[in-house]
């Protein structure tokens, strides 16, 4: 598998504060990467630097064989890499369906061809039967996955997931696990996920990376790194593997 | 066509859209002069409503100096009558290029430097103040002791260099405000549409599904100047005197959102209603108060505020949406 995503030794500092301090990995083509660690690690910061919210102070983003880094988040999207908001953050006044619509229509000129493609998205990410809402009187559960969808719609090679199982019940949790997991398995898109819930890091990861203070601590398969002593003194904890 | 305009309409909003304009295509023949200036006064509130709501209402930037364009538009194609005798359907052709350039350079210094929200508003103000200050001192069209268009006895109609019976006038604002209405809600449907629904409402998020915000957002106030642009040529021809200080006054800027902002913000009926609401019953007041002998100036501004009090206390997504509701006719995106 040849890498998508390649990230070389990038750094962002906030006022002096090193927030992501010249990592390096690399997302191959059809896996589903996970970035763990503890709060304050570096990252969302770092989901940020790929999405182009902001760019790197040094380092480069090389995606498909392009550099990303430094672009806006709007040519980023159209380059293929689709994100969810930390903090939901869907349009709260448009229906299910304009939302991921809008998703739609980035690579489809007609609406009603939009529509479709929002149609067939919706019903992967159950949500079809809710079409008609406002996404201001969804749930958070159902918010999250709206946010996916809309994401989804744009067509992605790869998708950034910034914590969507926070705050989620466990079988909420499963369930988009499992939708994930369909999504990578029968289109084989490609899946980077920041997220704390374990269950569903275990679940889902080919890959894991575990960011400590903005560097990586260790990275693997799943099994290698929770049996890390790093990684388990720092962040899961002795419990998590006994 | 025709079938592609009412599609997706339901049925009683069709007769309810059909009933209104027949009434208002007849209303000249019942109508007393009176009546129909009024009328003509609540259909020009309405096109520029319309205008106005593409900006604030569905790309959600807030224009508080949407007097500059009628003036601009007023000024280019009054001008261009008085000293070259060019008519104003030609002179819309420039009057539009004028107006939608002066959206542009706005558009573009705000949205370049992220001049957003409220300073974008201020920014707004400030460009139509400043046209105002210098068309008080431009000589070509007469500074600030205005510009006059020659009036006089006109025996019929000249629909082509807009002369005439305030009844063409009438005709040719509601056939405006008609095309508004349906360019309008073909904007919404259209890709541009859900693209300024989506930065209206999130411009980040709105970003990283992949839209060019920037682009988007000078595409609605380049359409919203060129648009607010005819009434300003409508306004110069129907009242044939234009002065710096009464077209391209804050006041003028202020009225025109009024409407739209009671109506409902953002959706396609409430520019229309609004206008009618404010505007019909402030001309009622005014003429009831004449009637009874009662001198009380300011009173419209007065009643105005009141409108706008009650709206924004007891509905403040405006009166159409809940209107709508209870005539069963609810607009999609609002």
């Amino acid at each position: 598998m040849s890498a998508l995503l390649l990230v070389d030794a990038v750094s962002k500092r906030f006022r002096g504060l090193i927030a992501v301090d010249r990592l390096s990995f690399e997302v191959p083509e059809g896996g589903i990467f996970a970035v763990i660690g503890p709060n304050g690690a570096g990252k969302t910061t770092l989901f940020n630097m790929i999405a182009g919210a902001f760019a790197p102070d040094s380092g480069s983003i090389v995606f498909t064989g392009e550099r990303i880094d430094g672009l806006p988040p709007d040519r980023i999207c159209r380059r293929g890499i689709g994100r969810t908001f930390q903090i939901v953050r869907p349009f709260p006044a448009l229906s299910v369906e304009d939302n991921v619509i809008v998703g739609a229509l980035l690579h489809r000129p007609r609406v009603d061809a939009a529509r479709a493609h929002a149609h067939e998205v919706l019903r992967r990410l159950d949500l079809y039967d809710k079409r008609a809402q406002r996404a201001s009187s969804l749930t958070l559960p159902d918010r999250k996955r709206l946010e996916v969808a809309r994401a989804l719609a744009t067509d992605p090679k790869l998708l950034l997931l910034d914590e969507v199982m926070a705050g989620l019940r466990p079988t909420e949790t499963d369930r988009i696990v499992a939708i994930l997991q369909e999504l990578n398995h029968e289109t084989g898109l490609t899946i980077l996920l920041i997220e704390h819930v374990m269950r569903a890091v275990m679940a889902l990861a080919s890959h894991i990376l575990v960011l400590h203070h903005g560097a990586a601590i260790a990275q693997g398969t799943p099994e290698q790194v929770v049996r890390d002593r790093a990684v388990i003194d720092s962040y899961l904890g002795a419990e998590a593997v006994s | 066509m025709i079938a592609g305009l009412i599609e997706g309409l339901p049925r009683r909003a069709l007769i309810l859209l059909g009933v209104l304009l027949v009434a208002l295509i007849v209303a000249p023949l019942v109508a007393g002069d009176y009546l129909l200036t009024v009328l003509i006064l609540i259909l020009y509130f309405a096109y520029i409503g319309q205008a106005w709501n593409i900006m604030m209402g569905f790309a959600g930037q807030l224009s508080l100096g949407h007097a500059l364009y009628v003036g601009l538009g007023a000024y280019t194609a009054a001008a261009l009558y008085v000293n070259f005798g060019i008519g104003p359907w030609l002179g819309l052709m420039v009057a539009v290029p004028v107006a939608a350039l002066a959206g542009a350079f706005i558009g573009f210094l705000a949205f370049r430097f992220r001049v957003a929200g409220v300073y974008f508003a201020i920014l707004t103000i400030a460009v139509a103040e400043f046209a105002r200050v210098g068309f008080d001192h431009l000589a070509w069209t007469s500074g600030s002791s205005g510009l006059f268009l020659p009036v006089r006895q006109y025996a019929h109609n000249d629909l082509w260099l807009l002369r005439g019976h305030p009844a063409m006038f009438y005709y040719v604002i509601l056939a405006a405000s008609v095309l508004a209405l349906i360019g309008c809600r073909a904007l919404l449907q259209s890709r541009v549409g859900y693209f300024w629904l989506a930065i209206r409402e999130d411009e980040e998020a709105a970003r990283s599904a992949g839209i060019d915000t920037f682009h988007y957002k000078m595409v609605a106030v380049v359409i919203s100047a060129g648009m607010t642009s005819f009434a300003g040529v409508f306004y110069a021809f129907f009242y044939n005197n234009l002065f710096p200080e009464q077209v391209f006054h804050v006041l003028r800027s202020i009225e025109i959102i009024l409407g739209p902002i009671v109506g409902g913000i953002g959706t396609l009926f409430g520019p229309i209603l609004g206008a009618f609401l404010l505007t019909g019953l402030a001309e009622m007041l005014t003429s009831t108060l004449a009637a009874l002998g009662v001198d009380l100036p300011g009173a419209k501004q007065v009643f105005y505020g009141i409108c706008l009090l009650l709206v924004i206390t007891a509905l403040p997504d405006g009166v159409w949406p809940w209107l709508s509701k209870r005539i069963g006719l609810t607009e999609r995106n609002k």
